[in-house]
């Protein structure tokens, strides 16, 4: 086989379709991207529903697809298309109908910017970070359309939260995006995890871990956490996702939806998950890099092989951050919609602020030896907290079956019980 | 998958009629839209055509190849200034789905000011006398360069970086004469103008957003 580059897939495109079979390429391209957030979307419920359960001390699916509820997803997914279509009829039937697909398009199109190795992406653009910022706030217009066109009171209310919350919430993400982006000094998402190994094949190479940028400085660190607080309020998860709540508002913004519409919704909120995730674990976390190889593997390996790594890791950073988002989701409690407007306002838009002041003078006016040697110093505190933290979760007191809150597993000895066994 | 280790060739493909082809079809496309906001009676709708025609000029933006420029544009009017339009629709409308009925006479009157609009803006295009007329469009050559990599040197990079210092003063601009020196424009002035013109919008949103005090009647 020979090696599968580009100009390999071009070159065979062009000699079969002429001219034209340029534009073939655009479109696998794409066919790619979507089918893989469509896949991530499916496999991202099945996380969720095994998440919540094991939060929640039970086990969430175990029974479509084997042991664990693999195929739970699937089984879901066909109910959904197979169920009846219903457009309620005081709703405006084009709106009704167009909402979702705005949403969808929305947060696929980020899609095109986003790489996912060394070269790996659909559209290099100079301005990658900002692109895919704008198109994800364009979703929030699919969100109003989907709360208007409802024609329901629960649904307008719902939608027109939604909507304040996500537009809100994107300039305090923007901001929080822009310090890192002051770091590097480009918007192009290819430069953040970018290495040289000619070059650059040392302690200072941009793909080990402590150079990553959450590293960098204080300020830095700190727009991390308030970045991904901010993605996701932006995503409209909780615990803040009171417009689509399902005790306060029905469901919100989506009640009038069911079926594959509402399936359309989802498959937008969970892609803007992984693609804010994206932007989080490039922008900070350093892209594809394992963090303690000195360069990208693509050096040793080769184009095609180094590349498949690249992406593999990528993945697996952005699904990390999907997890902690899920793992958020079903540990806090869900913030009234005036919390989550005072916490954007009143917090997290003065804190983005100072730090984009605190990064901008951060190069400015300190000596470089405390600027080489604080990125190693942050390392080093991080790993040693979270060292501490393993060890107290490893050598927790644990209380003895049947004192302390009762569990599932604390009732596998009584008699009657006709629960799962513990094993 | 891609490797950009792989020879960066540009490939130059004849194809005389594709991006007049895709400017039709965009433009189409917006033209349909930007009409359709003008004729629809439901003014939720209309603000969605409108959604459709300001993407629609967007998509033209990357089309001439202003990356930047389309980005804002989505974010500007689509994110912020069309969400606006739609949250005053509806929270200023008296009851659900309104529709609107426009008279003859007003017909006649629009019709007539946006073909004036259009002759303005006809002669006006076609009358920029730096405008460099591109190749005829039958020779024109499409280059395309997939596996070329975008320069990643910050001190390169098109639009961000030289813009940014435009806006700080340093020469970026088209070269012209001044006196006896060569000068370059930069886009100092503007960037103040805008700055406290934003700081002016800023003030004014949170003074007229502030919680007023309700008069205590005397009892």
């Amino acid at each position: 086989m020979g090696e599968l580059t580009l100009d390999a897939i071009w070159e065979w495109l062009v000699s079969f379709w002429g001219d034209w079979g340029w534009l073939l390429l655009p479109l696998i391209a794409a066919l790619a991207l979507i089918t893989f957030m469509l896949v991530s979307a499916i496999f991202s419920v099945w996380l969720e529903r095994k998440v919540a359960g094991r939060i929640q001390d039970r086990l969430g699916p175990t029974r479509v697809g084997g042991k664990f509820g693999w195929l739970q997803t699937l089984a879901d997914g066909l109910k959904l298309l197979v169920k009846e279509d219903i457009i309620p009829a005081q709703a405006d039937h084009m709106l009704f109908r167009l909402g979702p697909y705005i949403a969808l398009t929305g947060s696929f199109v980020a899609f095109l910017a986003l790489p996912y190795g060394d070269g790996v992406v659909a559209t290099q653009m100079n301005v990658a970070v900002f692109f895919m910022l704008a198109v994800m706030s364009t979703e929030v217009f699919g969100i109003i359309l989907i709360g208007y066109g409802s024609g329901s009171k629960w649904s307008l209310f719902g939608g027109m939260r939604e909507a304040a919350q996500m537009v809100s919430y994107e300039v305090p993400m923007a901001i929080c995006v822009l310090v890192p982006v002051i770091v590097a000094g480009s918007m192009n998402l290819l430069y953040f995890a970018t290495v040289q190994p000619a070059t650059e094949m040392t302690l200072n190479s941009r793909s080990l871990m402590w150079n990553w940028y959450l590293f960098n400085d204080p300020f830095t660190f700190a727009a991390f956490w308030t970045y991904f607080t901010c993605a996701t309020a932006s995503c409209k998860r909780a615990p803040f996702d009171l417009a689509e709540a399902e005790s306060e508002l029905v469901a919100g913004f989506h009640t009038e939806y069911s079926g594959f519409r509402w399936l359309s919704i989802f498959m937008a909120e969970y892609g803007s998950m992984f693609a804010v995730s994206g932007i989080a674990s490039l922008l900070f976390l350093g892209g594809w890099h394992t963090g303690f190889l000195p360069a990208d593997p693509t050096y040793w390996l080769g184009g095609f092989f180094g590349n498949v790594i690249n992406v593999v890791v990528f993945i697996a950073k952005c699904w990390t951050l999907v997890f902690v988002m899920m793992w958020v989701r079903w540990t806090l409690p869900r913030l009234r919609i005036d919390q989550v407007m005072m916490t954007c306002l009143k917090y997290l838009l003065p804190i983005s602020c100072v730090l984009l002041l605190g990064v901008s003078v951060w190069n400015l006016f300190l000596p470089t030896t405390v600027l080489a040697l604080f990125p190693k110093f942050l390392f080093v505190v991080c790993v040693l907290f979270a060292l501490f933290v393993i060890k107290q979760l490893m050598t927790w007191a644990s209380a003895q079956p049947g004192t302390g809150m009762p569990g599932m597993w604390s009732m596998v000895g009584v008699s009657g019980y006709q629960g799962a066994k513990k094993n | 998958m891609f490797s950009v280790t792989s020879v960066s060739r540009c490939y130059k493909l004849n194809m005389p009629d594709l991006q007049p082809f895709l400017f039709w079809l965009i433009a189409a496309a917006t033209a349909l839209c930007a009409i359709a906001v003008v004729v629809t009676q439901n003014i939720v709708r209309a603000a969605t055509w409108l959604l459709f025609a300001l993407a629609g000029t967007s998509a033209i933006f990357f089309l001439l190849g202003a990356d930047l420029v389309g980005v804002t544009q989505l974010l500007v009017y689509v994110g912020g200034t069309l969400v606006l339009l739609v949250f005053g629709v509806m929270l200023t409308a008296q009851g659900p789905f309104i529709t609107m009925k426009t008279g003859a006479a007003e017909w006649a009157i629009s019709a007539v000011v946006g073909l004036l609009f259009l002759g303005v803006l006809a002669v006006s295009a076609f009358s920029v006398r730096d405008n460099k007329p591109g190749p005829p469009l039958g020779s024109t050559t499409w280059e395309f360069a997939p596996a070329k990599r975008l320069s990643t040197d910050p001190a390169n990079a098109q639009y961000s970086a030289v813009i940014g210092m435009g806006f700080l003063g340093v020469g970026v601009g088209p070269a012209h004469m001044e006196g006896n020196r060569v000068v370059r424009t930069n886009y100092l002035l503007p960037f103040e103008i805008v700055s406290v013109h934003l700081l002016v919008v800023l003030i004014g949103a949170a003074y007229l957003a502030r919680a007023k005090r309700r008069r205590r009647a005397a009892t």
